[in-house]
């Protein structure tokens, strides 16, 4: 396998399939006394939390990107401090990267091809007005 | 930019060295607080935490800018005498310019014995934790200034209150989740943030230590009575330090001065780097 490449997984993906979790770099030493449980530690041992904002009321919250936090209440806090400071949004949820599980992307062929030849799935003989905008 | 209202019958409860003063100690206060929480700009510790310490530090200098621009429009309204009796405060290198009073003037173009900022937020920052904990004494503080202020008889002091107050809340909602995190961390943590303490802890009791202009400000029924806050603040702060298994020190004797410009060391380091451009090429624009 070409070492130099390495496939970075979302969520709890890399665990399944044995490689290193993207939250946790390697270290070897770490020059701190903090024991291997605690988690403040530097922010690379720190778990990786997915963030979703909600822009409107009424509308879906959209994944905008993960940060680092000690916990769920600094993961909060810490994605009001970086994904809404130019009002993105008002509403907030975090989950912790691990319980994202993702489908596999080498698994992608057999998941969403046949799909692509099956337009009588699709409702495509109806007439929508204009105004419909988010349909 | 807060609207004033009435302006054929300005209101001008700050008439005197009294008033301006006490708009200046609020927005010094800020203005400094801001100007040493962003020398954390791209140094921070973890990413999150670089840019909430410097959101706080935008906070904070916009406020400052409100309390400035009032202050210059106050002054600018005032008689003759008046703008005399307040000489003292005012920048000399401004008044080789001929011009009307600006904010920027008053922030930049000021001496350290003008400044009637609080001394710990000139202190140095430090490391992340004497960060944290300056910033927890500082925002319960000005917390609950701020929610008094919103009474002011004076509108435009209790505008800028009300509206820099959810800001506000949010410093203090991070700081304390800050200070809880670190004093029940790890050990090392716990060690920096009680040593944080035993630096920080003489440098609050200036908070509540009103001093003439203060008083006058109280009297005339636009500003705060500092010393009434003591109690709700060692409420919150006990209560925060339980949960981060800090002791709140018995020691009384406080640090003082800086409300009256005497400051320490820290604060013309601090103004050398924050006026050196106004300085050097006065009245320059971008």
């Amino acid at each position: 396998m070409n070492k130099l490449i390495i496939k970075q997984y979302y969520g709890d993906y890399d665990a399944i399939k044995g490689g290193a979790n993207n939250a946790t770099p390697q270290k070897e030493n770490k020059s701190n006394n903090s024991s291997s449980n605690s988690p403040l530690g530097a922010g690379g041992e720190w778990p990786l939390w997915e963030v979703f904002i909600r822009s409107k009321q009424g509308l879906d919250h959209k994944h905008v990107g993960s940060l680092h936090a000690v916990d769920a209440e600094m993961a909060i806090e810490n994605a009001r401090d970086v994904y809404t400071r130019r009002q993105e949004g008002i509403s907030i949820w975090v989950v912790e990267s691990k319980y994202v599980h993702a489908s596999n992307p080498d698994e992608a062929e057999s998941f969403y091809e046949p799909a692509s030849d099956k337009i009588y799935r699709h409702p495509t003989l109806y007439d929508l007005p204009d105004e419909l905008t988010h349909m | 930019m807060i609207e004033e209202k009435n302006s054929d019958t300005p209101k001008f409860p700050l008439r005197g060295t009294g008033g301006l003063a006490y708009v200046l100690q609020l927005a010094d206060n800020a203005l400094i607080l801001g100007q040493r929480n962003a020398e954390w700009c791209g140094h921070g510790p973890v990413l999150e935490q670089d840019i909430a310490i410097t959101n706080i530090s935008l906070d904070l200098i916009g406020q400052a800018r409100y309390l400035y621009q009032y202050a210059a429009t106050l002054y600018n309204g005032f008689s003759v005498e008046e703008q005399h009796a307040v000489n003292a405060l005012l920048p000399r290198p401004w008044k080789a310019f001929n011009r009307e009073l600006q904010e920027d003037d008053l922030g930049m173009l000021r001496e350290e014995r003008q400044f009637l900022n609080l001394l710990i937020t000139e202190l140095p920052k430090g490391d992340w934790a004497q960060t944290t904990l300056r910033q927890f004494f500082f925002s319960a503080f000005q917390y609950l200034q701020y929610t008094q202020l919103q009474n002011s008889t004076d509108e435009q002091l209790a505008a800028i209150a009300e509206k820099s107050l959810n800001e506000v809340a949010y410093h203090l909602r991070w700081s304390s989740e800050g200070v809880i995190r670190l004093g029940d961390g790890t050990e090392e943590s716990n060690r920096r943030i009680t040593a944080a303490l035993e630096e920080l802890w003489m440098f609050t009791g200036e908070m509540f230590a009103p001093v003439a202009f203060e008083t006058q400000a109280v009297q005339e029924g636009y500003g705060v009575d500092v010393a009434s806050l003591k109690e709700s603040w060692l409420n919150r702060v006990t209560t925060v330090f339980e949960e981060a298994t800090l002791t709140v020190p018995k020691n009384t004797w406080a640090q003082s001065g800086g409300k009256e410009g005497k400051h320490t060391e820290h604060l013309g380091y601090l103004l050398t780097e924050m006026q050196y451009l106004q300085r050097t090429y006065p009245n320059a624009v971008w």
